[in-house]
């Protein structure tokens, strides 16, 4: 019998012929290979003020976590933005929705299968990014220990885990990036504005952060939990920015999934 | 009427096919379907008329679930589409184009929705593009198909289904004639196997040639529902006459009972009339002098009937009133 996973698995059918996909899968893999590129040619061998930022040429195992702390709010957002802003508003656009609508399977489980499927893409596109930066960090600088936040020594064993980890920490606000894209593809039928709606929810969201007087809001923005993953690397692990992430992303997620999903359950199918 | 089990199978219930009552779809002050009501029954090629703007495409969008009505209902077979999509079993079709994956071939797209169908579906594939004729085209991105092999994809995609009703909107619209033929053929075909279907369309002598039911819908109304053959018969049949003295012979006209919408037209009388006055007529005119040259019966095509429906301020409706079992739907359109 037809049913969620039939979706699913044509979902991640269809993914594989459209351009956005590797659009999306293409920068993810390039951004890491100009970055250790740019390391590499660099002068000024220091490093820069930020986090993780001495040890770029010292081992590979920076260069994801610093990718991540410079892609965090806009590019990894934008790459999901991609697929979820566009997996509704696409098929509405073309006409195809009402042409898989009108078979055998109800509306709630389209959503389930689309959902599950721009999920499927945000992951396997952060963690291919992620392996693509491991793998060229340390072809640069070496498969090397990495100092923490705390500033001790961690094993490179121990910090390309933690590397991994810090990656399915940051999938937190992702997975709120992909409701909310859901949401604005199931709402604008349109896939342009709903990625560029996407990532301008993403970046209005953080500059509320830097308004005079909203500072007390930061703990609760989305932009911020963008950098919970950051707390696995202290020394002893600081659990709290994570714990606070999934809720908060709750709290923004949850919310905009269920609204896409009664958009999508009781919406006309009157376009293409 | 309540919707039937999920899960009976279309064809297995007395209920018809379709079965619309009431059904109205506002947006905002505009009326785009209004009190439509229609029964489409076991076997028959229902056409569903109108100009284009006239509401037929929402109408279909309803009867297929994808549109909800303001008021008013849809059953299929008994069932609710809006309240399952398990209302469809045994229904198919498209709306507006059909509309496909363009980076996927023919035969992927069908695999999709038959994927999706599940009930055999997949097995069904290679028969419904044989029968549409694509089965050599198959392999080919659809993005690369023309307008008339979309349509015929459209109508594979609905056999997958192994459907007992067929809802079509304009599927002869954009094709060539011999697309045109083609489909008038298949569409025939169907119908001869025994699927009930439902089609749309402002191609009259298409529907003329396949359906043997219809309705003509106006402004969102219906303005006449019923057999092609009655609502022919009930515009009873125009002639063209020629006498000795035709303006004796137009007098004749106008005074005889069962005779009407006299009129001249290059120099000919013509008038509609039932074959007994008809005769009676003939009658008279002998009697009064005007002596016959000429009494030739003019075919009345559905085209005239549906422009006498369609256009105008529905005076000329008035000359071919529905008899009584067709009342209803006009009454209700006034």
């Amino acid at each position: 019998m037809p049913g969620i996973a039939t979706v699913y698995r044509w979902e991640l059918a269809k993914l594989r012929y459209q351009k956005r996909t590797y659009l999306g899968l293409g920068a993810a893999m390039i951004v890491p290979i100009l970055f250790v590129v740019a390391v590499h040619f660099r002068h000024d061998r220091r490093g820069g003020d930020f986090a993780f930022s001495s040890y770029l040429t010292r081992s590979g195992l920076a260069v994801p976590l610093v990718i991540l702390l410079f892609g965090a709010v806009w590019m990894f957002p934008l790459i999901t933005a991609l697929v979820a802003g566009d997996i509704i508003a696409s098929e509405d656009h073309n006409g195809t929705l009402k042409t898989i609508l009108t078979r055998s399977l109800d509306r709630g489980q389209v959503f389930a299968g689309k959902t599950l499927a721009a999920a499927t893409y945000a992951v396997v596109a952060i963690l291919l990014n992620g392996t693509v930066a491991v793998i060229a960090g340390s072809i640069q600088s070496g498969f090397n220990s990495l100092q923490s936040l705390s500033g001790t020594i961690v094993s490179a064993p121990k910090a390309l885990e933690l590397v991994y980890v810090s990656l399915l920490v940051y999938l937190i606000p992702i997975a709120a990036i992909v409701c909310i894209g859901l949401l604005l593809s199931a709402v604008t039928r349109n896939s342009a504005a709903a990625v560029v709606g996407t990532l301008m929810v993403s970046l209005l969201i953080q500059l509320l952060g830097i308004l005079p007087g909203l500072g007390g809001l930061q703990p609760y923005l989305l932009s911020t939990q963008f950098n919970a993953w950051q707390g696995l690397l202290r020394t002893p692990i600081d659990w709290a920015p994570i714990v606070r992430a999934a809720w908060v992303c709750a709290l923004y997620g949850v919310p905009a999934l269920g609204a896409a999903f009664l958009v999508f359950l009781r919406r006309d199918v009157a376009g293409g | 009427m309540t919707a039937g089990p999920v899960g009976s199978a279309a064809g297995d219930t007395e209920d018809p096919p379709v079965a619309v009552r009431g059904l109205s779809k506002h947006y905002g002050a505009i009326k785009a379907v209004d009190d439509v009501e229609l029964t489409v029954n076991t076997g028959d090629v229902y056409g569903y008329l109108g100009p284009n703007g006239a509401g037929k495409t929402t109408s279909l969008r309803m009867m297929l679930g994808l549109i909800r009505p303001t008021t008013g209902s849809v059953r299929l077979f008994g069932r609710d589409p809006m309240q399952s999509v398990h209302a469809l079993q045994g229904v198919a079709g498209f709306v507006e184009a059909p509309t496909f994956y363009p980076y996927l071939s023919g035969r992927r797209n069908l695999e999709l929705l038959a994927a999706f169908d599940g009930d055999g579906a997949a097995g069904r594939i290679e028969r419904a593009l044989d029968t549409v004729e694509l089965s050599e085209r198959a392999g080919d991105r659809v993005g690369g198909y023309s307008h008339g092999m979309r349509q015929r994809l459209g109508i594979a995609a609905a056999l997958l289904r192994d459907p007992k009703l067929l809802l079509l909107d304009e599927p002869a619209t954009g094709l060539d004639p011999g697309g045109m033929r083609d489909m008038r053929v298949l569409i025939r075909r169907l119908a001869d196997e025994g699927i009930t279907v439902l089609l749309s369309s402002h191609m009259l002598a298409e529907v003329e040639e396949v359906c043997n039911r219809v309705a003509i819908v106006r402004s969102g109304k219906i303005v006449y529902e019923g057999a092609i053959a009655e609502l022919k018969r009930d515009a009873g049949t125009t002639y063209r006459l020629e006498t000795t003295d035709d303006q004796r012979a137009l007098a004749v006209c106008h005074a005889q009972a069962g005779i009407s919408d006299v009129r001249t037209e290059r120099d000919r009388i013509h008038f509609t009339g039932d074959q007994q006055a008809v005769a009676e007529l003939s009658q008279a005119l002998i009697e009064a002098g005007a002596l016959i040259r000429a009494l030739t019966p003019q075919t009345v095509t559905l085209e005239d009937l549906f422009f006498s429906f369609t256009e105008g301020d529905g005076r000329q409706q008035a000359a071919h009133e529905p008899d009584e079992s067709t009342r209803p739907a006009v009454e209700s359109a006034r």
